[in-house]
């Protein structure tokens, strides 16, 4: 009862909060209806008994990446004003990407006859969780792909770094080491100043 | 009837923590103020009650009972909500937390990355209220923290992996009983990871926006930072969220490195009095600190977030699984102490028998294809 109940709370709060990322007036409040999405299917995967992929979600996706997007959308300059009034010149792209997805969804929901499959994984026992038959898994059968993935992320960070990078002429920069290595022997210099006088 | 009964069970677990908490932490904000006070030589708090012990009461009087002032620009939603969430969600992570063996609402497989994944939830609170007040310093104030907390985030990450590797499991009860020893605290990991302790306590600083990284409140540059238009309740949960996820970090450190709710002393009894203990240890400590040590620049706490801890943390993580590797030391939920105590994973070493039959041989037994 209580399982069916929290089910539904978690299935409408995510779609409407989907809803509310497309129709918010403000991106940042866009942005928060994504984390809320985000968490309610976190909500949704622990009631699929996979809770390792649900503190997953919540780590990467709305404690690192939403983040990354909030930060964006509030630091840069953009005029959304001017971007909704251009609607028209996006809208078939939009409309094409919106048909293919619908497209999937639907393929995946007629091919779908195995009912077992919406049922939540068996209770494990206790021992053998979700981290640890992951883990039998993924660095047995699909080490190569495991493996590919991270050398993609690899060389996604280093690209990122390269492209950003650059090295500007005349910019003062300290260099922490010399500071810490600096010693009153050399920085200071002792001055006898006479009354009256002045160095 | 039977599922309701389980339900109430759990809403007064959950109200009685709670309430545990919110009272313990008055008293903990008045020994904050306390210990700040005695290293300035003050007398700190001294007129409501008996040795001002009241304070904490007398403050939360008067910060409901003044009026809530929203700023005109402000997105009053947001506004609000920033506040809240910080208070939800460091309510919510004391869930898992297990006090005594046994003494926890929700004994999580999961435990340690569920913690994870709340605090590193708290950076919307901040952010949110800092961009809701519209207004320059809170906003300044809101953009520094969450990149500070981001960043230590990461280094926490790889401590809690340290210290993970050596358990084999991810549930918090799991974490202190592996620390059991027959000599007391001998076998606390603080002594097998003391460098990753200090990198953790100190990440729980910067994380906790504690001094000396309080720079998001920073008050001579940022007067309050995102604090700066919250008055009334709003500013008390905000404060009382801030001390509740300190508390937490204080816990977090315990059970991690200092064996949760075990006894130090061998033969004296285990039991949730030592965890407390050890937690009003750890605030002390993390009341020293804000009174003896300087701010931080903003530089120099990135420098130490990304060039110090977290290649430190990393080498750590590999330093640990190789040791791990190269001495065949099983993780403890393999060992046969953990089979004992029926919180193993897999076969049990006893039973983790040798094949009696070659597996070559297996195959020559078997009829081939002709027959």
């Amino acid at each position: 009862m209580i399982q069916v109940l929290a089910f539904y709370l978690f299935a409408v709060t995510a779609v409407i909060a989907g809803v509310m990322v497309v129709f918010s007036r403000n991106p940042v409040h866009s942005v928060l209806w994504l984390i809320f999405a985000f968490f309610s299917s976190a909500g949704l995967f622990v009631m699929m008994g996979a809770e390792f992929l649900a503190m997953l979600l919540m780590i990467v996706y709305v404690g690192a990446v939403a983040v990354l997007f909030l930060f964006v959308v509030m630091m840069l300059d953009v005029d959304f004003a001017e971007l909704r009034g251009r609607v028209a010149e996006y809208l078939p792209i939009g409309l094409a990407i919106g048909l293919v997805m619908l497209m999937q969804l639907s393929f995946g929901f007629l091919a779908w006859q195995d009912v077992d499959a919406a049922r939540p994984a068996e209770t494990m026992a206790r021992g053998v969780g979700n981290a640890h038959q992951l883990g039998e898994v993924i660095y047995t059968k699909y080490v190569y792909a495991f493996q590919a993935s991270g050398l993609i992320l690899l060389v996604a960070m280093i690209g990122a770094i390269v492209l950003t990078l650059r090295h500007r002429e005349g910019v003062k920069k300290q260099s922490v080491m010399s500071q810490l290595y600096r010693d009153p022997k050399e920085a200071v210099v002792m001055r006898d100043v006479k009354p009256g006088g002045s160095l | 009837m039977d599922e309701f009964l389980t339900f109430l069970t759990i809403v007064g677990q959950c109200l009685l923590v709670l309430v545990c908490l919110l009272i313990s932490l008055a008293f903990l904000l008045y020994m904050d103020r306390k210990v700040w006070a005695a290293v300035q030589l003050r007398r700190g708090p001294n007129v409501v009650g008996p040795w001002g012990l009241l304070q904490s009461f007398a403050d939360f009087l008067k910060f409901v009972m003044k009026e809530i002032v929203i700023p005109a620009g402000a997105d009053r939603t947001v506004f609000l909500l920033a506040p809240m969430i910080t208070f939800v969600l460091a309510v919510i992570a004391w869930v898992v937390i297990p006090f005594s063996e046994g003494w926890v609402i929700s004994d999580l497989n999961v435990g340690i990355l569920y913690l994870f994944a709340i605090s590193s939830l708290g950076v919307y609170g901040v952010i949110m209220g800092g961009w809701a007040a519209n207004s320059k310093y809170p906003f300044l104030g809101g953009l520094r923290s969450a990149a500070q907390m981001v960043s230590y985030e990461v280094s926490i990450g790889f401590v809690i992996v340290t210290v993970l590797l050596m358990v084999g499991s991810l549930n918090l009860s799991d974490i202190v009983l592996a620390q059991s020893s027959d000599w007391g605290l001998v076998g606390w990991y603080f002594w097998k990871q003391p460098v990753m302790f200090v990198v953790f306590f100190i990440s729980a600083l910067a994380e906790t926006n504690r001094p000396p990284f309080d720079l998001p409140e920073a008050e001579s540059e940022l007067v309050a930072g995102y604090q700066v238009e919250y008055s009334s309740t709003p500013y008390l949960l905000f404060m009382i969220g801030e001390y509740m996820n300190i508390v937490m970090m204080c816990a977090l450190t315990t059970i991690l490195f200092f064996g949760g709710w075990l006894s130090p002393i061998p033969g004296l009894p285990d039991g949730a009095l030592w965890f407390i203990l050890k937690i009003i240890f750890f605030f002390f400590l993390f009341s020293m600190v804000k009174a003896i040590v300087p701010r931080y620049r903003y530089d120099q706490l990135m420098r130490i977030g990304w060039k110090v801890f977290l290649p430190l943390s990393l080498a750590f993580v590999v330093i640990t699984a190789g040791v791990m590797k190269g001495f065949d030391i099983d993780p403890w939920t393999m060992t046969e102490e953990a089979h004992e105590m029926g919180r193993g994973v897999g076969l049990p070493p006893e039973l983790d028998l040798e094949p009696v039959v070659e597996p070559e041989k297996i195959e020559a037994v078997l009829p081939s294809e002709a027959s």
